[in-house]
């Protein structure tokens, strides 16, 4: 493609700042390799100012977490005529709020835990604790408690006895002021990518030790990956459309990533939309498009080439 | 198939498992943000040097002595700077001749030498409870079984250490060291008494024990008090440990070992084959600094510094922090250690603190068995002293705020926090 002026937008004041710093890097390095005039800017007070006087074509968005994938970076750049890649300002919120988004996903006929949110304010103001022996009696133990926005599994714990849950409802109050409260399901963990409508070939998660938690997220060699993921053909079949099926629940252009689990039964249960997926040297989406014979420059070319392409033909 | 995010892992020596990131850490990238009043980072104020002054040393050192600056040196250390430290030392009631020193890529490399030296799989080391992040890091990286003696407002707690001694000679084993931080201790911010002192090396002497003496905070008392190290008691059971980051600058990365002759001798074949030699130029550095400066009025004005620091923070938590907090009142040093009501896990709440723009590390980052989920260490030596009280209101809003939630959840039956591992709360400075 014709050499491009990118601003790769990473960092922010999101928890997951870090984590964004790598993807941004990590894309950064690719782009500017294939030729294209790269300027990484991080979040600060002068970034309008420094966007639109900046001569960029495009807005390459690896900001994770809030600010970046919430819908509130895409809505300054659609005021400013930065054309930007990944999802746009609704899909972004919808596929943000982890509660909104599944709602929307069961109301497509998708497969989602069962689950019940619950805000601080619940707790603060109508004495919500009177109702929690309920949730362990209702979804069954053991269940997954995390914050209803944000993504990196931070914050999440998957309580394995009644009497731990007050505290990991807490812990996950730390990160957002609603939680969310899903019956865990067993079976194989998978993520689906979809790259402009289509899917990309799914990956199987293994941790070798405990959850897919941060640590194994982002330590290399602490999970086994498989890409394509080792599922009968029916069952990768699912996967896909059920990825496809939320991706257009929510509406999401170019780039997001699905969550789900396989049960025993081959039955894909959807956890949440990432809209903003990690690009780092451990993350999934990056392996899927190894995995489609698309090599990671060339995945990022292909986001920038949506971009333009979308910004003439505004959805 | 399968894909390899580490294809190098089967080949790793076994200290290297268990070396994951960590979410903590990912954290602090957010506290470096200029928006967040940090009380994390345990780092000197070094914007109260004299520039001038620091510019004139380095550019002397080149001046006068460049080719030599840039040279390869000796493993111990220049001499010239030992007999420099060894004028510090004395300064700290510490007794040692220039030939007993190694000079170390700061304290840090020192802790690490030291416990390469004695370390082997599974060797028990006691340390305070809690105790520095990177002492914890040294004897984890050689695979030591650290244990904890709790810490009091007078430094460690002298009979509970008597006890696990007792208890480990009970099963046949013994602690390889002893490692203490005797002077306003990092992170607990309070001192080991005259009596401790004495009675610790006694134990030294009837169990035959050997003592790390890790003192980076030994001349930054507020009032100039120094009390007698425990190599001044026990010099033959000693290693000790000195650094001028918070005497000069971390950026010089200079520190030292004291040791009896074998253990020097040893500890200098370990660092030729880690790492050569010091830097000659930064040694030279220091060597001109303690030379021509008047380094003792340096700090001067760094303790006087820290203390209205300490000052401003202590008013500001006393007007701030809610019922059922409390927390230790420094004489010297960086740091206040705090203990919030059971409920409240100071690690899971460093994420909310962080969204408030405030913070500080979690407790557990200071143990090596998961505790101190109920404390949190507040440094007050690197923020500007206006934001201070600002960043301690934030703390005590959201400290007021979590315990309301608690109440909330919880009602009266709000546990302690749990025991957990915590990842490294490494990459705050000392």
């Amino acid at each position: 493609m014709t050499a491009t002026s990118i601003a790769v937008l990473a960092g922010g004041i999101s928890l997951e700042r870090e984590v964004s710093l790598r993807s941004g890097g990590r894309v950064a390095a690719a782009l500017s390799d294939r030729g294209h005039e790269v300027t990484r800017l991080d979040i600060d007070g002068d970034l309008v100012r420094t966007l639109e006087s900046g001569g960029f074509d495009v807005a390459f968005l690896a900001l994770h977490g809030s600010a970046g994938e919430d819908g509130t970076i895409q809505s300054l750049l659609e005021l400013i005529d930065l054309p930007y890649t990944g999802p746009d300002v609704l899909s972004s919120s919808l596929a943000w709020n982890k509660p909104i988004a599944q709602g929307l996903f069961a109301r497509e006929g998708l497969a989602v835990p069962a689950r019940v949110t619950l805000s601080q304010q619940a707790f603060r103001e109508m004495g919500a604790s009177a109702a929690v022996d309920r949730i362990a009696a209702e979804l069954s133990i053991p269940l997954v408690v995390k914050p209803a926005t944000g993504g990196s599994s931070l914050g999440l714990t998957i309580v394995e006895e009644a009497a731990r849950l007050p505290q990991a409802i807490v812990g996950a109050f730390s990160y957002a002021d609603v939680v969310l409260i899903e019956r865990f399901i067993e079976g194989t963990e998978v993520a689906v990518a979809v790259l402009d409508g289509q899917p990309l070939p799914a990956v199987e998660i293994h941790p070798k030790e405990g959850t897919y938690d941060f640590a194994a997220r982002y330590t290399p060699g602490a999970t086994d990956f498989h890409a394509p993921a080792r599922l009968p053909d029916a069952v990768a079949t699912a996967c896909a459309s059920a990825a496809s099926r939320a991706v257009a629940a929510v509406g999401a252009r170019h780039i997001s990533r699905a969550d789900l689990i396989v049960d025993p039964a081959g039955t894909p249960w959807l956890l949440e939309l990432d809209t903003c997926p990690g690009l780092t040297e451990t993350s999934l989406v990056p392996m899927a498009a190894e995995a489609a014979s698309l090599a990671f420059p060339d995945l990022c070319e292909r986001l920038v080439q949506l971009a333009v392409r979308d910004a003439r033909d505004p959805r | 198939m399968r894909l390899d995010t580490d294809p190098y892992l089967s080949r790793y020596a076994a200290r290297v498992t268990g070396m994951s990131a960590s979410e903590i850490r990912a954290l602090f990238a957010v506290a470096s943000r200029p928006e967040v009043v940090s009380f994390a980072g345990g780092m000197p104020a070094t914007s109260a040097l004299d520039m001038e002054a620091v510019e004139a040393v380095v550019s002397g050192v080149i001046r006068d002595a460049g080719a030599l600056a840039l040279q390869y040196g000796g493993g111990q250390g220049r001499p010239e700077l030992r007999e420099r430290l060894v004028e510090v030392m004395h300064h700290e009631g510490v007794p040692g001749h220039a030939d007993d020193l190694i000079i170390t890529v700061g304290g840090q490399q020192a802790l690490e030498l030291i416990a390469k030296c004695f370390i082997d799989d599974g060797d028990v080391v006691l340390a305070e409870g809690p105790t520095y992040v990177g002492g914890i890091g040294a004897l984890k990286s050689h695979r030591a079984d650290v244990r904890h003696i709790p810490v009091d407002d007078h430094g460690m707690d002298i009979d509970l250490l008597e006890q696990a001694l007792d208890q480990l000679r009970s099963q046949g084993r013994r602690a390889k060291y002893v490692y203490t931080i005797p002077n306003h201790q990092n992170p607990a911010g309070v001192s080991m008494s005259l009596d401790r002192r004495h009675r610790l090396a006694e134990l030294a002497e009837t169990h035959d024990l050997m003592l790390l003496e890790d003192n980076p905070y030994g001349l930054l008392d507020f009032a100039g008090r120094v009390e007698p190290s425990l190599r001044s008691l026990v010099p033959d059971r000693v290693i000790y440990v000195g650094t001028m980051s918070k005497l000069f600058a971390p950026g010089v990365r200079t520190g030292w070992i004291a040791a009896p002759g074998p253990i020097r001798d040893k500890l200098v074949l370990l660092r030729e084959a880690a790492d050569l030699c010091p830097s000659n130029l930064t040694q030279m550095i220091v060597e001109r600094w303690l030379g021509t400066q008047p380094w003792q009025e340096q700090i001067k004005r760094f303790t006087t510094l820290y203390h209205e620091k300490a000052e401003v923070m202590l008013t500001a938590l006393d007007q701030e922090m809610p019922d059922g907090v409390h927390w230790t009142t420094p004489l010297g040093a960086f740091y206040i250690w705090l203990t919030v009501p059971d409920g409240i896990d100071t690690s899971d709440l460093l994420a909310k603190a962080v969204g408030r723009r405030v913070a500080y590390v979690p407790g557990r980052g200071f143990y090596a068995d998961g505790s101190g989920g109920a404390q949190m260490r507040l440094c007050f030596s690197y923020p500007e002293i206006e934001r201070i009280p600002e960043g301690v209101a934030r703390l005590g809003e959201l400290l007021h705020d979590e315990l309301e939630l608690v109440q909330a959840v919880f009602g009266d039956q709000a546990p302690a926090p749990d025991r957990r591992p915590s990842g490294p709360a490494t990459g705050v400075g000392g």
